[in-house]
């Protein structure tokens, strides 16, 4: 079945089996790795992506679903050579250790701050009941969200 | 996981999907937020042939105010339910049940239609629509017919639709005072069990999920409450009941849970 979806601005049309989820269209047919693949049952929030505008488990789309629509995964984060804030206060604030979680974890924060410019600490971790992170403790990605939420303020 | 193999066809109405869901019979299935079938098809416990997508049928995600009612399109999602004013205003308790199911993916991409239809036994929205009464209409190849929530649950993933048949939307009475209680599996985020309470002028109306098989209205709960207008009522919550067991919660912790998860929505 053939689609057309714009994927970080740039529109795409490919020729797919309709059972081809939206994560795996991403990664093997545009190449875009950086979505990744934890649990491939819509657990754990490594697969997130944004579809027009709010944040998704592209793992438990096909992407026929997402025909006509407007994806962006964390390729799409960052313009002309400069992180997106979220990104870089990631950096800033060592919000990731191995990384895994981090994609996921950034395309969720840019769902939070869309709605709630001023996030709480409550408020960000309920936001993130969907994303696991084995390594950090998640202490510094909500530091992170909220030094992003300061940035993108200012 | 990758399902199995399945054509997918995009319905442009109502009556599109319907007759497709006639003609394919049980080969086909409709397809939502794809929240419950997608995993259940990768894990290949679900293999339908066909898949019918009415995320595109117009009319079906709005939620509309008359003057007793709140009217929901199937396709409505837990975000915008969350995210409503007049459900905040007129139906505050599907609100709050609406704010507890998953996370923010799951609440952007599932429906209330889709989660009814599926009828999980630890689904959230069951106990809230048998508490407020609410009514399930649907539309089928002999026409469209209004199922009361309490005919609507029929069994384990079991409804009273039939297979030609699909949720267009569900009406809730206003329901000034009303609350909702969950205990929550730490990993799914579904309900170990869900209490839904609605007080009306006369008593309350209790909605209970995650303790059997099927939703049930806590009558038992209701009829001591009203004698004596006391949260020991509570004590009745799994009165005449077969409380379900998994590895989760026995069936002795499951009825404190719901003991006590249903003594914290009366008192609310
Ligand atoms: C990680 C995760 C956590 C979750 N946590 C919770 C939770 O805490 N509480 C909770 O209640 N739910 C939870 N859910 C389930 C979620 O709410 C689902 O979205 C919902 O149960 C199904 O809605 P859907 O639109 O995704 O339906 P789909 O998956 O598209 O469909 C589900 C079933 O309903 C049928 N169907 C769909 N729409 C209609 C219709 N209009 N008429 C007739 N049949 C229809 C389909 O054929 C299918 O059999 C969770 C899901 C996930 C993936
Ligand atoms: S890979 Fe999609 S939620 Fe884990
Ligand atoms: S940084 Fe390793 S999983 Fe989060």
């Amino acid at each position: 079945m053939e689609i057309t979806l714009t994927v970080n601005g740039t529109e795409f049309t490919r020729d797919i089996e309709p059972r081809l989820s939206l994560t795996q269209f991403l990664r093997e047919h545009l190449d875009l790795t950086g979505t990744h693949i934890g649990c491939d049952t819509s657990g754990c929030g490594a697969c997130t992506v944004t579809l027009n505008g709010d944040a998704v488990k592209s793992c438990t789309i096909l992407a026929v679903q997402a025909n006509g629509s407007e994806v962006t995964t964390i390729e799409g984060m960052a313009k002309n050579g400069e992180m997106h804030p979220i990104q870089a206060a990631f950096k800033e604030e060592h919000g990731l250790q191995c990384g895994f979680c981090t994609p996921g974890m950034v395309m969720v924060a840019a769902d939070i701050l869309k709605h709630n410019s001023k996030p709480s600490e409550e408020d960000i971790r309920h936001g993130l009941k969907g994303n696991f992170c084995r390594c950090t403790g998640y202490h510094n990605i909500i530091k992170s969200i909220q030094h992003a939420a300061e940035t993108i303020n200012k | 996981m990758i399902p199995a193999k399945f054509d997918y066809i995009k319905a442009s109405s109502v009556n599109e999907a319907v007759n497709l869901l006639d003609e394919h019979g049980f080969d086909a299935k409709i397809l939502s937020g794809g929240h419950s079938l997608i995993p259940a098809m990768k894990l290949r416990l679900n293999r339908p042939e066909i898949l019918i997508d009415i995320s595109g049928i117009s009319g079906l995600n709005t939620i509309e105010e008359t003057g007793s009612e709140v009217i929901i399109g199937a396709n409505c999602t837990h975000t915008q339910i969350v995210n409503s004013e007049v459900i905040y205003k007129n139906v505050n308790i599907l609100k709050q049940a609406a704010e507890t199911v998953g996370d923010v993916q799951v609440r952007n991409r599932g429906t209330i239609g889709g989660s009814l239809a599926h009828a999980d036994p630890s689904a959230d929205y069951p106990a809230v629509v048998l508490a407020c009464e609410a009514k399930i209409e649907v539309e089928g190849k002999k026409g469209k017919r209004t199922i009361d929530a309490k005919d609507f649950f029929v069994g384990i993933f079991t409804t009273a639709l039939e297979d030609d048949e699909l949720i267009t939307a569900v009406r809730f009475p206003k329901v000034a005072h009303g609350n909702y209680q969950k205990f929550y599996q730490s990993a799914s985020r579904f309900a170990v069990v869900g209490v839904a309470v609605v007080h009306d002028g006369s008593g309350v109306k209790v909605g209970v999920t995650g303790v059997a098989d099927t939703p049930y209205r806590a009558t038992a709960v209701e009829k001591a409450y009203k004698n004596n207008n006391d949260s020991d009522a509570a004590e009745h919550a799994v009165d005449g009941v077969e409380v379900m067991e998994d590895h989760f919660a026995d069936a002795e912790y499951r009825t404190h849970l719901a003991k006590v998860m249903v003594k914290r929505a009366l008192e609310a």
